[in-house]
């Protein structure tokens, strides 16, 4: 399906109990482009993934995702959408009954369409190219964080899905994995085209990944621009959080709200 | 002041309450949606079966066999006072096939499979494995939940026709070594006395306790809120939550179909 936008989320607002988390965001996003998310712990980057990964449904607001608008459609609708999304989670969500193998089949066996053996050469691949071969039949409470890390983005990308979501890509990772995992990840997206969405706190190497990053603060974007010139950003909050300032205005709005 | 501190708890509970049972009603709803037709992981089920049913066999019989014993034990003295061991076997078959079997085998069904079934999917709920499913397009009540709840509502009947054979053995052990009584006194006093609808009855409850565990321990699991300490309260109220039903069921199917 072709589609002007990838992703567009109009006013949506989400809270959680009382705390508004979401205060009227919008964001569009093209198709084959890779947006990161940066912003303060709890800042509400991956509630908007989730929002586009029709995991949670908004207060207010909408949101569409690769051509369907997802908000209060029933769960069977949203799986429609779900298939063509691949995504990774910020605490892994590997299914820790499963093999690290079968962890990464796991979308392909349950898409269809596939021959098994056609599913364990793309498993076997994905699994080497995240630097895990040997470790197939390894359960996941065996591995340490960075290996599931690498499993989840194993899972995330197998099915060359449109959209992808990465929460925390490398967080737990040493810088030179770290710096192998974007390359693996820009270059799959050079040959699927695939939409990117991404949240991490190493901004630096995120920057080196995605097109553009979005600044979030208090539930709001407050600022989006090239990736390339981000600690050159014109709004000083954003300069200050991406260079790692222990002083300005973030610091002060912080002291103020408290 | 006191008073109304008393009024609002009540209504706070009760609210509880409420919205526990709702939350049971909508996951069984779901379930049975899930059902028809079926959508059901066969892998997972067998995994299940396997999991939830043969390996309580050892616990479930060592408990059916000590409450048939028991149950003789506790009628010894007066069977052999009034000269009525031929009733022996008759009063310990009647309360273990109607209430004593069911009921201990659900509570020992719950301690350990509703348990451990509630901290499983609490521990994948906290950790993203069912956000993880639903972002594969798959539907976790029929993917975990449904598998779940058959095995436990088919292996908790067999385990229970399981027990009462074996607490019939352990009430004519104990029978024949401590109370002198020989073992075919106690065949013919089941065979003639007991009828079928005493070991259907206590199937029937198995069926209503097997629902009623695996509706509550999935319900607690996937419903838990927080990291490990919701796990740990999960599973405490799962096991509270199936004790109560099982005893309510109990009595209402006692009641209506048992009198």
């Amino acid at each position: 399906m072709s589609v002007d936008t990838a992703i567009r989320l109009t006013d949506v607002h989400k809270r959680y109990d009382r705390r508004e988390v979401l205060a009227g965001i919008s964001l569009d996003l093209a198709p084959g482009r890779r947006l990161g998310l940066i912003g303060p712990a709890a800042s509400g980057k991956s509630v908007i993934l989730k929002l586009v990964a029709g995991l949670e449904q908004p207060d207010r607001g909408n949101v569409t995702v690769l051509g369907a608008g997802l908000t209060g459609k029933r769960e069977v609708e949203l799986g429609v959408v779900r298939r063509r999304i691949g995504m990774l989670f910020q605490n892994y969500a590997l299914f820790d009954f499963l093999s690290v193998e079968r962890n990464v089949a796991f979308p392909l066996e349950q898409r269809g369409g596939m021959t098994a053996p056609a599913i364990a050469d793309r498993v076997a691949e994905r699994i080497r190219a995240v630097g895990l071969a040997g470790s197939e039949h390894k359960l996941t409470g065996e591995l340490s964080g960075g290996m599931k890390k690498r499993v989840g983005i194993a899972r995330a990308t197998v099915a060359d899905a449109e959209l992808v979501i990465y929460d925390e890509p490398t967080a737990g990772l040493d810088p030179v994995t770290t710096q192998k995992i974007y390359d693996l990840l820009a270059a799959d997206q050079v040959r699927t085209k695939a939409t990117v969405i991404a949240v991490s706190s190493d901004v630096a190497a995120l920057a080196g990944f995605v097109d553009e990053i979005a600044f979030l603060y208090n539930g709001a974007i407050i600022y989006r621009g090239p990736a390339a010139t981000i600690a050159d950003a014109p709004d000083p909050m954003v300069r200050q959080f991406v260079r790692g300032d222990l002083e300005g205005p973030l610091e002060d709005i912080r002291a103020e709200a408290s | 002041m006191i008073g109304e501190r008393w009024v609002i708890a009540l209504g706070v509970g009760a609210s509880r309450i409420a919205q526990e049972v709702g939350g049971v009603v909508i996951l069984t709803g779901q379930v049975v949606r899930a059902l028809v037709p079926p959508r059901i992981d066969r892998r997972e089920l067998v995994k299940n079966l396997y999991k939830m049913g043969n390996r309580s066999v050892p616990i479930v019989a060592l408990t059916a066999f000590f409450a048939g014993a028991l149950m003789v034990l506790q009628a010894g003295p007066f069977v052999k006072k009034f000269g009525a061991t031929s009733l022996a076997g008759y009063g310990a078959g009647y309360a273990v096939l109607r209430e004593i079997g069911p009921i201990l085998i659900a509570l020992m069904f719950s301690g350990r499979v509703g348990a451990n079934n509630t901290a499983e999917l609490a521990t994948m709920t906290v950790t993203e494995q069912l956000d993880g499913l639903r972002s594969l397009a798959i539907d976790p009540v029929a993917f975990l939940v449904v598998p779940r709840v058959l095995a436990m509502m088919v292996m908790l009947v067999a385990l229970t026709a399981m027990g009462d054979l074996v607490a019939l053995v352990g009430a004519s052990v104990v029978a024949r070594t401590m109370l002198d009584i020989d073992w075919s006194t106690m065949y013919y006093s089941f065979v003639d006395n007991l009828k079928p609808f005493d070991f259907l009855l206590g199937i029937y409850k198995s069926i209503a306790f097997g629902v009623a565990i695996a509706m509550t321990s999935c319900y607690f699991g996937v419903a838990v809120r927080g990291g490990a300490v919701g796990v740990g309260k999960a599973v405490n109220a799962a096991v509270v939550a199936a004790a109560v039903s099982i005893m309510l069921l109990d009595f209402f199917l006692t009641y209506l179909v048992g009198g």
